[in-house]
């Protein structure tokens, strides 16, 4: 039993990994800029979710606050590209990858001036509930991050392979100019993929606050999220949650059968022995540049 | 003698067939052009010569020896030099640091001397720009010598891309579409260049190019790629005139010298 | 604008373009060589501090601004410094050997961690080195007999051939130690750019299919950038234990990385005067912070108000502002400034414009 809770607890935190590597995927396929700040942008997306809702602040329905924050955020993601990513244009990845580092420390420092620094925690609807399937005994709050990640998990393939946006999107991403010839309105669309990774890190947020207390500094888990990304193979969106779920049910299961202190090193080995092994990931799309 | 010589090499892409079954050998003093649709294959030999690609069956020998277990970087050591059908120079670099790049086969210094200069680095260092300098003066780049890469019009680029391949000093010279690009004048110049370089520098050639113009009058022999197979070997005008050549341009409703 | 007419081969190679420029280079170097008697002690432990910076600026710069590979993880490489420095004094070794050693051993662990790491792509690499960053913490606690582990380590005081020096009872004796290794890495580092591998380096940023078709071979020429650039590190980190007296898993944790990155972008890739600018934005920086925000509640009479973070906040929209408005960093800026004075009236204002392009990906589906 105790097994059993640890896989389900595993799990949850593993859709959480997922969500934020799936982000991170979208961005990086759409415009090959890495988001480092995918992880703050979750946490900023709590922090934003538990100010509307949480009765300390202002204390706004649950099922209202969630798609207010989840909308704050998107506009967040495509403000952000509007007015700094897309000045980026022509510059070096490494730019990118140090601006957005950039950007998360000034997420995280704002989020600790605005909303301090102690953990917090959500007020759901779900917390400190049971589901009982059978003699199983789960945490409501676990069964919902679950099942929330796969639900927008199958959203996001429904948008991708059937709408005309998503189909624009994937486009853009494969090749800018030739899409931009096609009449694709490449810079707009790349805003929209902006907005759609703070949606997602929105809902992750909102997730992992539910379940548990967030801080200013949980942003940090961010890199374990590109250590899911990478283990998935960095182009794949089904890798990246894949990836996610791996780095997720090793932690607790580590945490039980290693010594304290070794655990933490485990999601980043993992990593480690993927990038030695198979460096382009277990479900990797990507190859070598062309001469 | 045959310098390079190319034994049923194929390769396979997935399903795709890139190179089927091609031999060709091309002797020392030669110019020897790839002709060939755009898709026959003629820069995927290049790649494979330069060992970006493994061929599947098949052997590529320089000078009798298999250059198969050689590592991409070992090939320019044995004298193989080429250019690419889209330029990659190094941008943020003068023409004169990227000529120097030309010369790194001949490095004989090691770390450590390097970390401090050591006069025999330091005659080293001379060598190679005297090198340098007669390539300079022989393409006429001595006006962009200080000159940023990323500054440079198109045909400069393409000069320069020759002059790094010429101041390796190779045996041979792969060039990949040289003319692609450029205006008549630059065209004409490059004729020049390529027999110059065959004829005073003794520098074998292996070109790949549409511009039949070129191609006629500078080549020696002259294949004719299509589908990565072999369609005629002979002259220009022999591989010209060659029903199967006519048909693989005209059929696939291609035109020569149309890219 | 000055034209310098070269007559041999030799005026390509030399360290200074000409006189004048050796002149204001010596110039600088008496100031650095007086300056214990011009400044006092508090701020002489400041400038040995920018120098500390400017020698791990100058590892990684070689690394992310000449050889155009990302690092995200030089704070652990200090940390290896640092440790096998105070590990080889404290077994009897003395400092003259322990020092060199502890860039050594730094330089030879940075080659073992980037092998398998450098096959991999730029952004995989700083994902690679990020997560190495995250790690040192852990591995500093894990290695507690060599380490100390939370509680860390007391730097001995330097025995220099009998004669005795530490940071706070010597400062300048300290301070021109470290002055001295600056000036050697410096020297290495010049020697290097105008050598073959310099150029493999920068070959390697710019093209690397092009860089191997003239025969630089990719992985060791990846790999002997990034243990050059460990060796700096280490040498800055063995000098940032002994400068901070008593150091554990926290003083090399992931914000120092970004900070040493964060200087060199400040500063100005490509090119080691960045390393310099940068060092000294970061080393002033704290202060300036600190004096500032006293400034600004004394004037507004709020006492003292602390807001934590508040530093790499700063650090981080100063950052933002240099890669939006001046991609080319403090470096860049002062030579469109020259470049202005000394083609006035005729300087253009998109003379450093850089063509932009639509991104061609290195990715193939």
């Amino acid at each position: 039993m105790d097994l059993l809770q640890l896989f389900i607890s595993g799990l949850a935190n593993g859709c959480v990994y997922g969500l934020i590597a799936l982000g991170f995927v979208l961005i990086y396929k759409a415009t090959e800029a890495v988001n480092f700040a995918q992880g703050d942008f979750m946490m900023f997306g709590a922090f934003i979710t538990i100010w509307l809702t949480n009765t300390d602040y202002l204390g706004i329905n649950f099922w209202i606050a969630v798609p207010v924050a989840m909308l704050i955020m998107g506009a967040f993601g495509y403000l952000l590209d509007v007015a700094i990513l897309r000045k980026m244009f022509g510059q070096s990845q490494i730019a990118v990858v140090i601006l957005t580092i950039a950007l998360g420390f000034i997420l995280r420092f704002a989020a600790g001036a605005i909303w301090a620094h102690e953990p917090q925690s959500l007020e759901s609807p779900f917390a400190g509930r049971e589901v009982r399937l059978g003699e199983l005994v789960l945490g409501l709050e676990e069964v919902a991050v679950v099942f929330v990640t796969i639900l927008l998990t199958f959203a996001l393939y429904l948008f991708f392979n059937r709408s005309k946006l998503g189909i624009a999107m994937q486009a853009a991403s494969q090749n800018q100019l030739a899409a931009y010839y096609m009449g694709i309105p490449v810079k707009r669309i790349q805003s929209l993929v902006w907005a759609l990774g703070g949606v997602v890190a929105a809902v992750a947020g909102i997730l992992f606050a539910s379940k548990g207390a967030i801080d200013p500094s949980t942003g940090l888990l961010g890199i374990k999220a590109f250590a899911a990304a990478v283990i998935g193979g960095f182009g794949s969106l089904p890798g990246a949650l894949i990836g996610g779920l791996i780095i997720g049910l090793v932690e607790p299961f580590a945490a039980y059968g290693l010594p304290a202190g070794y655990s933490q090193i485990a999601p980043y080995a993992i990593m480690l022995l993927v990038l030695i092994f198979r460096p382009a990931g277990l479900f990797s799309t990507t190859q070598k540049k062309k001469v | 003698m045959s310098l390079l010589t190319l034994e049923n090499v194929t390769l396979r892409f997935g399903g795709l067939v890139a190179v089927n079954n091609v031999s060709f050998h091309v002797g020392e003093g030669e110019v020897f052009s790839l002709v060939g649709p755009n898709g026959a294959g003629k820069s995927t030999v290049f790649n494979l010569i330069s060992r970006f690609y493994d061929p599947a069956e098949g052997d590529i020998k320089f000078e009798d020896k298999s250059i198969l277990k050689m590592q991409s970087d070992q090939v320019p050591s044995l004298g193989i030099a080429r250019t690419f059908q889209n330029i990659e120079l190094f941008e943020q670099s003068t023409v004169l640091q990227n000529l120097l790049v030309g010369r790194h086969r001949h490095r004989k210094s090691g770390l450590l001397a390097e970390l401090f200069f050591a006069p025999k680095v330091r005659d080293e260092e001379r060598r190679h720009r005297a090198v340098v300098e007669e390539v300079i003066d022989f393409l006429e780049l001595q006006a962009y010598r200080d000159k940023y890469i990323a500054g440079l019009p198109y045909g400069v680029r393409k000069v320069v891309e020759l002059a790094r391949a010429l101041a390796t000093e190779p045996r041979i010279l792969l060039l990949d579409e040289p003319a692609s690009g450029l205006s008549v004048e630059e065209t004409q110049d490059m004729i020049f260049w390529v027999e110059d370089i065959k004829k005073q520098m003794g520098v074998t050639v292996l070109m790949v190019e549409h511009d039949m113009n070129l191609v006629a009058a500078v080549s020696d022999r002259v294949l004719a790629l299509a589908d990565g197979k072999e369609l005629a070997i002979g002259t220009s005008a022999e591989v010209q005139s060659h029903p199967a050549v006519i048909e693989a341009y005209l059929g696939t409703g291609g035109r020569i010298g149309d890219d | 604008m000055r034209f310098v007419f070269k007559r041999s081969y030799d005026a390509d190679i030399k360290l200074f373009k000409h006189r004048p420029q050796a002149l204001w280079y010596l110039a600088l170097l008496a100031v650095m060589l007086a300056l214990p008697w011009i400044i006092d002690e508090f701020f002489l432990g400041e400038a040995t501090n920018v120098l500390i910076w400017a020698i791990a600026g100058m590892g990684l710069m070689l690394l992310v601004g000449h050889s155009g590979q990302a690092s995200l993880g030089h704070a652990a490489f200090m940390a290896v410094g640092a440790y096998t420095n105070v590990n080889m004094m404290e077994s009897g070794i003395p400092f003259i050997l322990s020092l060199p050693l502890s860039g050594i051993i730094a330089g030879v662990v940075g080659v073992i961690v980037a092998l398998p790491v450098l096959r991999l792509h730029g952004i995989y690499l700083a994902i690679a080195t990020l997560a190495i960053s995250v790690l040192t913490e852990d591995f500093i606690v894990i290695l507690e007999p060599w380490t100390g582990g939370v509680i860390g380590l007391v730097a001995p005081p330097i025995d220099l051939f009998g004669y005795e020096m530490d940071r706070y009872g010597t400062p300048t004796a300290f301070y021109f130690l470290t002055l001295l290794v600056t000036l050697l890495v410096l020297f290495a580092y010049r020697n290097l750019l105008r050598a073959p591998l310099g150029r493999a380096f920068t070959a390697l940023r710019d093209s690397e299919i092009s860089a191997q078709a003239m025969g630089v071979n990719i992985m060791r020429t990846k790999a002997t950038a990034f243990g050059l650039s460990c060796v700096a590190a280490g040498l800055a980190g063995a000098l940032l234990g002994l400068f901070a007296g008593a150091f554990n898993h926290e003083t090399f944790n992931l914000v120092l990385s970004i900070q040493l990155l964060l200087m060199i972008v400040i500063g100005g890739l490509g090119s080691i005067h960045g390393a310099f600018f940068g060092a000294i934005v970061i080393g002033f920086l704290p202060q300036f912070i600190a004096i500032s925000r006293d400034g600004i509640s004394n004037l507004f009479g709020l006492g003292s108000v602390t807001i934590p973070g508040i530093e790499s906040g700063v650090f981080a929209v100063i950052l933002i502002s240099f890669i939006l408005f001046e991609p080319l960093g403090i470096y860049g800026r002062w030579v469109k400034i020259r470049t202005y004075f000394e083609l006035f009236p005729f300087y253009r204002k998109n003379m450093f414009k850089r063509q932009k392009s639509y991104l061609k990906t290195e990715r193939m589906r």
